[in-house]
């Protein structure tokens, strides 16, 4: 039996639990899950992997609309499957009786308990509501299509 | 009698219409990304059909529903070589 030189798949999930502090001191020590927020963006805006943590430029406003957007239902622990951890919201995102008149295409996910840090940016076909809900259903959360998912 | 959320002035408040006074439309759009369905209700005889953005004073109620499906990858682990 030999050795074979690999990233442990445990490490790929583990990371979304800040369990692995590599740095050299220890960030957080508390043990509560932190609170996940999902914020809109315009069609206009320029959202993306460079983004650092959750930011109002180009963030839709509207009628019930509040910056910052909606916390996230996280009830999901990430885990790993194959060589792949993943992680994916435990329900839909909604947006209830807005109106966004405004094209918007873009949703940021981002961690309202550390520092409004970026997780992830997110597009679809843009779209405008009025008087009604937007709601963003999650794909399945497998290592496949996962909304989270490092290979 | 069901009541629908409408907004019947731009910027003014939501507000309830019963449904029977209005006349729904729903569309539904898929790719390889998303499934994208929506309702909309309109005022009688006021509907015209294609993707219209932004507040219609006919168009008093569009509710949208996203389905991702499948995100693109976010990351890919890799290690270095020790001694490489």
């Amino acid at each position: 039996m030999a050795n074979s030189q690999a990233m442990a798949t445990s490490f790929k999930a583990e990371i979304l639990t800040a369990l692995h502090a590599l740095g050299t001191t220890v960030a957080r020590g508390g043990t509560t899950a932190d609170t996940i927020k999902a914020a809109l963006y315009l069609a206009s805006a320029s959202r993306g992997a460079a983004d650092t943590a959750y930011t109002a430029t180009g963030e839709v406003s509207g009628t019930n609309y509040s910056a910052g957007g909606v916390t996230v239902t996280n009830a999901t622990a990430p885990t790993t499957s194959g060589t792949t951890g993943f992680w994916t919201p435990s329900a839909s995102v909604v947006y209830s009786t807005v109106t966004l008149s405004t094209a918007f295409d873009c949703v940021m996910f981002y961690n309202s308990t550390q520092s409004n840090r970026a997780i992830s940016i997110h597009t679809f076909g843009s779209q405008t509501v009025t008087a009604g809900n937007f709601t963003l259903t999650m794909p399945t959360n497998d290592a496949t299509n996962a909304l989270i998912r490092i290979a | 009698m069901a009541l629908i959320n409408v907004q019947l002035e731009a910027n003014g408040p939501i507000t309830q219409m019963d449904e029977s006074l209005l006349e729904r439309h729903d569309g539904v759009y898929e790719d390889e990304d998303e499934r994208t369905t929506w309702i909309e209700y309109w005022i009688p005889g006021t509907y015209r059909p294609g993707k219209i953005d932004g507040y219609l004073a006919d168009r008093p109620h569009r509710s949208v529903h996203v389905h991702l499906k499948r995100p693109m990858v976010f990351a890919e682990g890799a290690l270095g070589q020790i001694g490489g």
